[in-house]
């Protein structure tokens, strides 16, 4: 009986297979309890869009409408109008989420960091209709993730 | 006489099936009419195309900028080598070559990508035939190599990262560290998933002497990539057309010499040694200086020079706007992606499931 056919015959190769997965056992646990635990993710992270405003409260997006034109999947829909004011802005800033790809292109496009993608990827919603995002919902994006967004912001700085 | 017609056995022979494009192994892009005489596949009708999009149309009607998304989307599981083909064709008929920093990292990211794309490959062709094991481990692998995609590009599949004339952005701070780190374990990882597969008994009587493709009908179908290789082929555009700074890249190319499941499976094991060693001398190698060319016609500007000089917004804007003046002729960059050769925007693997080759005998998986 050759080396061959003793290993076949007493499962050698099988059960070192076993003996290396039960080994596995007793390494330091790789998974994380999802919904509590989250993985690291880092500052240059493309997830949901949020459109910033200044310190002063006023909204940057100053409607060039850049992000409008280099959007691949064409998702981003911009009307511009005169504020009484005078400055221009947007009257219509939607995103439709269910088309946008997520390449990023629109942050990198935005002159005034004005639209961004923020850390979030906790967006899933029961229907199509709540993805389809207006300048209201992507406004208030960028209230509730402003210290995140910024803070990524700052720390990518030297790279962009 | 009805016992008599009960009792009379009805033989199916040869048995027609049906496999896919929903079955989990064919994941839409593959539909077989199979012919089977038991379990072995006597005759099989490939339909393909399943998986054609119409990118080529799309692009044409998008700038070279805006076009990169799309190239991660052709093949999913090795998203950097196929924008690294369009990169390295636009490249071309804008006659610039990216700075040396760039062409480092791109090849350290290719073959991060095509170890992404063989441990997917392996363990999932191992699940197909019953083992389950390397996939739970194997994608701990792809997670951690993802984290390196993520903190790079900010995607961990659709990256978006390499563009016309170098990198999107620079590495970050420590990321060359950790992927060294990275590289140092790595080894070993393929020798557990080797443990497990290589010798073990089940996984030879299915992957052994199936699907044997020849050399010379490997060539006359236009295979590339592992599947030529296994083949006993030693074709490898990075060692025959060697781009960015493969040629200066010491590795060797692992050729199969049966041409079977066995020889393609221990290709691809090999191939990621051979990544792993080529991503060592890539960080080893990696020299300072810029990402991208100092063509503000074609890289946009930095952001800080953009919020001061008008010149710099101009150009910014400009990039996004238009696309770039070029002379007409027709691009066409090879490259070696993990999955097979890729020219122009043919998804690598179409080419192996091109026309009729399963014809005849065992050939349970051509993959």
């Amino acid at each position: 009986m050759n080396l061959r056919s003793f290993r076949r015959y007493f499962l050698y190769d099988i059960l070192r297979g076993l003996i290396l997965t039960f080994s596995y056992m007793f390494r330091r646990r790789v998974t994380i309890n999802y919904p509590f635990e989250k993985g690291p993710i880092s500052p240059r992270f493309k997830g949901e869009h949020a459109l910033r405003r200044y310190p002063n409260g006023e909204e940057r997006c100053i409607a060039c409408k850049l992000c409008e034109a280099i959007c691949p999947a064409q998702a981003i829909t911009i009307e511009a109008e005169e504020r009484p004011d005078g400055s221009r802005r947007t009257t219509r800033y939607d995103i439709d989420m269910v088309k946008c790809i997520y390449c990023g292109l629109c942050q990198e496009s935005c002159p005034v960091d004005a639209i961004v993608e923020g850390p979030n990827f906790e967006f899933a919603t029961l229907t199509h209709e709540e993805l389809l995002y207006n300048k209201e919902k992507l406004l208030a994006n960028g209230d509730r993730w402003e210290a995140e967004i910024a803070a990524n912001l700052a720390r990518d700085a030297r790279y962009r | 006489m009805t016992t008599q017609t009960i009792k009379k056995e009805i033989e199916i022979q040869p048995f027609t099936m049906n496999f896919g494009p929903q079955h989990p192994a064919a994941h839409g892009v593959l539909r077989l009419i199979l012919e089977m005489d038991g379990e072995v596949v006597e005759r099989a009708d490939p339909h393909i195309g399943l998986l054609h999009r119409g990118t080529e149309k799309l692009i044409e009607y998008k700038t070279y900028l805006q076009a990169i998304p799309y190239f991660d989307r052709l093949d999913y599981v090795s998203p950097m080598n196929q924008e690294h083909a369009f990169a390295l064709a636009v490249e071309k008929l804008l006659r610039i070559t990216p700075p040396i920093r760039a062409q480092y990292i791109r090849v350290m990211y290719s073959e991060i990508t095509r170890i992404l794309n063989h441990l997917l490959n392996i363990t999932t062709f191992a699940i197909d035939i019953g083992a389950i094991t390397p996939s739970l481990w194997a994608f701990e692998e792809r997670e951690k190599l993802m984290e390196f995609y993520e903190r790079v590009s900010g995607a961990r599949l659709h990256a978006n990262y390499f563009r016309p004339g170098g990198v999107h952005q620079d590495l970050p701070e420590g990321l060359a560290e950790d992927i060294w780190k990275y590289t140092e374990r790595f080894p070993k990882f393929v020798d557990d998933m080797q443990g497990l597969l290589t010798e073990n008994p089940i996984f030879k009587q299915r992957t052994v002497d199936i699907g044997v493709v020849s050399k010379d009908d490997a060539i006359a179908w236009g295979f590339t990539g592992p599947m030529l290789r296994a083949s006993n082929v030693a074709w490898d555009l990075r060692k025959s057309q060697p781009y960015d700074v493969y040629d200066k890249m010491e590795f060797d190319i692992p050729v199969g010499l049966t041409g079977d499941c066995y020889a393609r499976y221990l290709v691809r094991m090999q191939e990621m040694r051979e990544s792993n060693k080529i991503i060592r001398q890539c960080l080893r190698q990696l020299p300072e200086g810029p990402i991208k060319v100092n063509d503000r016609k074609i890289a946009p500007p930095p952001r800080a020079e953009m919020k001061r000089s008008m010149e710099a917004i101009i150009h910014h804007s400009g990039i996004r706007r238009q696309q770039q003046a070029l002379p007409l002729q027709n691009p066409r960059a090879g490259l070696s992606a993990p999955a097979g050769d890729r020219h122009d925007v043919q998804r690598p693997p179409a080419g192996r499931y091109r026309g009729d080759y399963w014809k005849h005998g065992y050939c349970v998986r051509g993959d």
